[in-house]
């Protein structure tokens, strides 16, 4: 018999999640097969998966977003029905999201007293600031309320994130990848402070991650899922590392980072007194003198928000110069199509979906974007779709793009394949400048080892790589120089080989 | 006949234009801006402005009440923005493609059920002489106020109110920024939507009332000339903030009024040009304030010019 919630009102304990043979099938593809999972309560639990094992869909089933085609879920031993979000609510289950659910326009004030659920018809805001000052008192951390969220940084508004499940009472959190924006530092506090609530009972945690050092020192239990598939888990102390990523990967290889071949190159960039406006249009951002080598890789660090993105736009023609000058191969460049193919210029920016694709038009069209109008050193003027599917056939294969067809928007791709496709895209043919941002940002280690692989590789065939990236283990993987950008200037110059990873961090934050 | 105040009757000729001319642009403007803030764009107020104004005044003239009237045309504006919320709210329907066949099957209708009421004069509505200390005609025709025109600026202030300081505008926020976000708080976008299209289509339809029922005060079918578009224009102009929708209403009533004023102290070249007077001041602001680099920032997230 199926029960629904009795009390309104959430508990005010810990509450223990049970699925059971969750089964869900989208037309003829099941994504998650008799999947059953407990989680007691107070206890901090990890789902594990690479990317499209089905950890997305088993929580949405559990949150009411989706249907189950089959399969139960019990909250405290009770079974209950989720039929939408709001039910799962109301039995106490939130969720803090991979992508940003704020209202961008709305202040964090705003947003976090209309997320609650007994809203009053008139809004005293007088009475909601006094307590929501008294809540952010006994919060490990605060964000400043009355800014729009929409100008908040990432990492700022993932706290925000959670503080608003905390201020709403949840009891059962999920929580997808919520550490993938902070700096290690904010990531071990944030996680440091739901793992406090758990043991103290007040709290029980579903995360998603692919980070192992976060499973080991926060979570407790483990579960893997592989093609839908409960694979095994159990307690986080009697599993290690490498018996979680076989789990995770069953018998796949792993690509092997490639070996760095010294290389002695010639500059192929500069950037000398380049000075534009931050996003904000209040701040500046300057680069005064930035060099990239063919066959280096540079790795550009730095906290989210301090101007690597505007680099990024700088570089790739999204933000004009206001002063200065960015230089290939000793002749200016601004980044237009015909500088781009003459001198070999290629561009992978963050969130590729957004700022290298075109969303709705098909993968074999988002891969055909840098050739479609250009075939043997001549424009072309008509569409040619047999070059076309072939181009994309080749690469779609060679990169092992996971797409149901050519013919597929790119938009319906999972995050790591979208970076697959536009990797093979901007990686075919000579590549003498290459511009990264975030390449690996949200997805699973093995497309990870994979794309860090292609990476390395172009720079091994000589290519001049420019690698921006918040991910400190990323950069230090990856380059041969390191640079370090705070506050919308480069601040810190160091080889990798034999890099102080305290001193580099020192300059992240702030410290010169 | 009135004394000669010479060159001071161009001000004046502008403040009272403001006053009589921007009633109507206040109401389509602040409605529209509702519902754009919930998310969607409704071009057809063009429409419900025409067929407002044709049946306020014929609900006026068969009942006697320009208030009854006025009433009639608010319902009818009602029912075009609860067609409109409706339609858009069925999967694949573009709201602007919509707006646009509801702009024209408003003021078709209207015409069609507007013949009969060409000839015949209906009852208009009552204005207040704020002028009355003064001796000047001049300053008496132009601070005679509508009361529709002080309830349209208490309308903007309290629009902005509620936008900020209530439930009901929190989530009409929500729903224009943020489908998902809304979806995530367990908002009905389309019925918020469908509500905030209905509430922005009854305003429309007073301010029709305004017109045929007081100025220019009669019905005939040339008698919006594209205002309801203009207004949904002025929304964007003000940057979805409706007590900026009040002073573009202001500024472009009072643009309007220039031509007609300076040829009445006998400025007769460039006649047309000032006439296109509040379309160069609208397209001169707009360039001043855009930028190369940057969105507007103001603009609600999910209205699918922006998206």
């Amino acid at each position: 018999m199926r029960v629904p919630a009795l009390d309104p009102s959430p508990p005010q304990h810990a509450i223990a999640v049970e699925t059971l043979g969750m089964t869900m099938r989208f037309g003829s593809f099941t994504a998650l097969k008799d999947v059953s999972i407990r989680i007691p309560a107070g206890s901090f639990h990890v789902l594990l998966g690479e990317n499209g094992a089905g950890k997305s869909t088993l929580v949405k089933c559990m949150m009411g977003f989706y249907k189950p085609t089959s399969g139960q879920m019990t909250v405290d031993g009770r079974e209950v029905a989720v039929p939408d979000p709001r039910a799962a609510h109301d039995l106490g289950l939130g969720m803090v999201y991979q992508h940003f659910t704020l209202v961008p326009s709305l202040t964090a004030a705003e947003n976090l007293v209309i997320s609650r659920k007994d809203v009053p018809a008139r809004i005293d805001w007088e009475k909601e600031r006094a307590d929501l000052a008294a809540f952010m008192t006994r919060m490990p951390f605060s964000v400043p309320l009355d800014v729009p969220v929409g100008r908040l940084a990432a990492g700022e508004k993932q706290k925000l994130e959670l503080l608003k499940q905390l201020y709403l009472g949840r009891r059962f959190l999920i929580l997808d990848e919520p550490t993938s924006v902070l700096t290690p530092a904010e990531a071990d506090e944030l996680l440091g402070m739901v793992r406090g609530l758990t043991t103290d009972g007040t709290l029980t945690c579903l995360m998603i991650s692919h980070k192992f050092r976060e499973v080991t020192a926060f979570a407790d239990e483990v579960s893997v899922l592989r093609r839908g598939e409960h694979v095994g888990g159990g307690k986080v102390a009697d599993l290690s590392t490498a018996e979680m990523a076989a789990m995770m990967i069953g018998e796949k290889e792993l690509v092997r980072p490639a070996a760095r071949l010294a290389v002695n190159g010639k500059p192929v960039m500069t950037v000398s007194g380049a000075k534009a406006a931050d996003r904000s249009g209040l701040k500046t951002i300057e680069i005064g003198d930035l060099k990239v080598k063919s066959g280096e890789i540079v790795g550009l660090a730095g906290i989210s928000g301090n101007g690597q993105m505007e680099l990024m736009e700088i570089l790739s023609g999204q933000r004009p110069l206001m002063e200065g000058a960015i230089k290939v191969c000793g002749l200016p460049f601004h980044a237009t199509r015909s500088e781009a193919r003459q001198f070999n210029v290629r561009y992978l920016p963050e969130e590729p979906l957004r700022n290298a694709c075109a969303p709705k038009m098909s993968v074999a069209e988002n891969i055909f974007f840098r050739d479609f109008d250009f075939a043997g050193g001549k424009p072309k003027f008509w569409l040619n779709g047999r070059r076309m599917a072939e181009l994309a056939a080749r690469l779609v294969g060679e990169y092992k793009v996971k797409t149901a067809s050519l013919a597929t928007p790119i938009a319906a791709l999972s995050g790591g394949n979208v970076q697959r496709a536009v990797l093979s895209r901007e990686l075919n043919g000579a590549v003498d400048l290459l511009l990264i941002a975030n390449p690996c940002f949200g997805l699973d280690f093995s497309a990870v080892a994979e794309i860090r692989t292609r990476i390395m590789a172009a720079r091994n065939a000589g290519a001049a790589v420019l690698l921006i990236s918040e991910d400190l283990d990323e950069i230090l993987e990856l380059s041969d120089r390191i640079l370090v950008m705070s506050e919308g200037r480069i601040v810190f110059e160091t080889p990798a080989a034999g890099a102080d990873i305290g001193e580099i961090g020192k300059h992240m934050a702030g410290h010169h | 006949m009135s004394e000669d105040i010479g060159l001071w009757g161009v001000p004046l000729a502008i403040l009272g234009g403001a006053i009589r001319v921007s009633t109507p642009f206040i109401f389509v403007s602040t409605g529209e801006c509702l519902t754009e803030r919930s998310g969607r764009i409704n071009l057809g107020l063009e429409g419900t402005l025409v067929f407002g104004a044709m049946s306020g005044y014929a609900v006026a003239y068969h009942t006697g009440s320009p208030w009854l009237g006025t009433l009639a045309a608010a319902f009818a504006g009602l029912l075009f923005g609860l067609l409109h919320g409706v339609l858009c709210s069925l999967p694949r329907v573009n709201d602007i493609a919509i707006g646009i066949a509801l702009m024209i099957f408003g003021t078709g209708l209207a015409f069609f059920f507007g013949k009969p009421y060409v000839q015949p004069v209906a009852p208009h509505l009552p204005a207040i002489p704020l002028g009355f200390w003064s001796p000047l005609p001049q300053v008496q025709a132009a601070l005679n106020v509508n009361v529709l025109f002080l309830a349209g600026i208490a309308l903007a202030f309290a629009t902005a109110w509620m936008l900020k300081n209530t439930r009901i505008g929190l989530t009409i926020r929500v729903a224009g920024d943020s489908a998902d976000a809304a979806r995530a708080l367990g908002i009905d976008v389309n019925r918020v939507r469908l509500w905030s299209t209905a509430a922005g289509g009854a305003l429309a339809g007073i301010g029709g009332a305004y017109l045929s029922l007081y100025y220019p005060g009669s019905w005939n079918e040339g008698i919006s000339s594209g205002q309801g578009l203009m207004a949904v224009a002025l929304v964007i102009f003000a940057r979805w903030n409706p007590v900026n929708c009040l002073y573009a209403s202001l500024l472009f009533g009072g643009a309007g009024a220039l031509g007609p004023a300076l040829q009445s102290v006998g400025i007769t070249s460039g006649y047309y040009l000032f006439y296109a007077a509040p379309y160069v001041l609208t397209l001169g602001f707009l360039v001043a304030t855009s930028s190369r680099t940057r969105a507007l920032p103001s603009a609600p997230g999910e209205l699918s010019i922006i998206k």
